[in-house]
């Protein structure tokens, strides 16, 4: 779910990898980053839609990925994924570290790209791991 | 009683104001600076400006001590972070949501959310109801169950209309709780006979609904 720069390449990555993928994107431009060779299937549709998802297939899914550009759009459809069709594998990108937290401990698996991106730039810099910030 | 309410747009500033009105205290997230000036304007200084599914914004608007959340922004997905945020983080007593999507309550319901306002869904009542006897109106569904309080107008044409209670063939795990004849209630008993105008109220279980529809109306 989500057809951006981290979507897109996520879906080419998974495809190369030989999975069977389906992007879900809210606008048809989006899909253009798959390239025109892109073997997977895109659908125009938003994710938190129970219906969409449903056409999309999720209900024999082994694995979903909420990767859009809003946190709360992620959240809801990730548990929508979990809870409603009971997808095993169900990733979230949540960009506010705080709500990551949050939603982890909801039982969600949360990747924040806020953390990862501060922690690279940190490692790079200083060639030291980068511990947890004290709040 | 201490109300946060997420989102001063039309829906929040009226809430807030009738709250206001009969005592209560209450603060208004909101994140657009013009709108949460225009707030303070009218109702004073009730307003923190800011996005109220920020965990640091609900703790500036004192989450861990309100009786009541409610989230009344234009869109589900905010709604939803903001009432688990506040239960699940902050220890809410209770959260409110507004809906936007019907087919979103199921989800809000499953994910703990303690009450939801669909105004989708009350029109559609609404205009179900303006329909006479076309339909069983959904009254409400008892909470975290699948059975539901429906009500039906019964006709002339109705295939139940001039039996008595006893010997109708009701569909399983459904019952008919009460009838209202001409503006009065009352518990209807075996010997109740089933009269054109008669508005039936029943409970049954979601599956069976079909059935009893078929039963109350001719075709």
């Amino acid at each position: 779910m989500g057809c951006g720069r981290v979507g897109a390449r996520l879906a080419l990555l998974l495809v190369q990898g030989g999975h069977e993928v389906t992007v879900l994107d809210i606008k048809s431009s989006a899909f253009s980053r798959l390239g025109p060779d892109f073997k997977g299937t895109t659908m125009l549709g938003n994710g938190i839609d129970q219906e969409v998802v449903r056409r999309a297939g999720i209900e024999r899914a082994d694995a979903f990925v909420a990767a859009t550009q809003g946190d709360n759009r992620n959240i809801m459809a990730s548990q929508i994924a979990q809870h409603v069709f009971g997808v095993k594998r169900v990733v979230t990108r949540i960009y506010d570290p705080l709500r990551s937290d949050t939603f982890a401990a909801l039982g969600l698996h949360a990747l924040s790209p806020t953390i990862i991106g501060a922690n690279a730039f940190f490692e790079e810099l200083t060639g030291d791991a980068a511990p947890p910030l004290a709040v | 009683m201490y109300a946060i309410i997420a989102g001063g747009g039309k829906v929040g500033f009226f809430l807030a104001r009738e709250l206001i009105d009969q005592g209560h205290e209450v603060l208004i997230v909101e994140n657009i600076g013009d709108r949460a000036e225009f707030i303070a304007n009218e109702l004073g200084n009730v307003v923190l400006r800011g996005n109220a599914d920020e965990a640091s914004t609900l703790a500036e608007a004192g989450a861990e001590r309100a009786d009541v959340v409610i989230a009344v922004t234009g869109d589900d997905e905010d709604n939803l972070v903001i009432c688990q945020v506040a239960k699940k983080r902050f220890g809410s007593q209770r959260t409110i949501a507004r809906i936007n999507d019907p087919r979103n309550e199921g989800i809000f319901r499953m994910l703990g959310i303690d009450a939801t306002v669909n105004a989708t869904q009350m029109m559609l009542s609404v205009l179900e109801q303006e329909i006479p006897h076309a339909n069983l109106v959904p009254l409400l569904r008892l909470r975290n169950t699948d059975i539901e309080v429906v009500e039906a107008m019964l006709t002339a044409r109705s295939r139940v209309t001039g039996s008595a209670l006893r010997d109708v063939e009701l569909p399983p795990e459904s019952t008919i709780a009460v009838v209202i004849r001409d503006g009065s209630a009352f518990f209807p008993n075996g010997n109740t006979v089933l009269e054109a105008g008669d508005e039936v109220v029943a409970l049954t279980r979601g599956v069976h609904e079909p059935r009893l529809r078929s039963l109350f109306f001719a075709d």
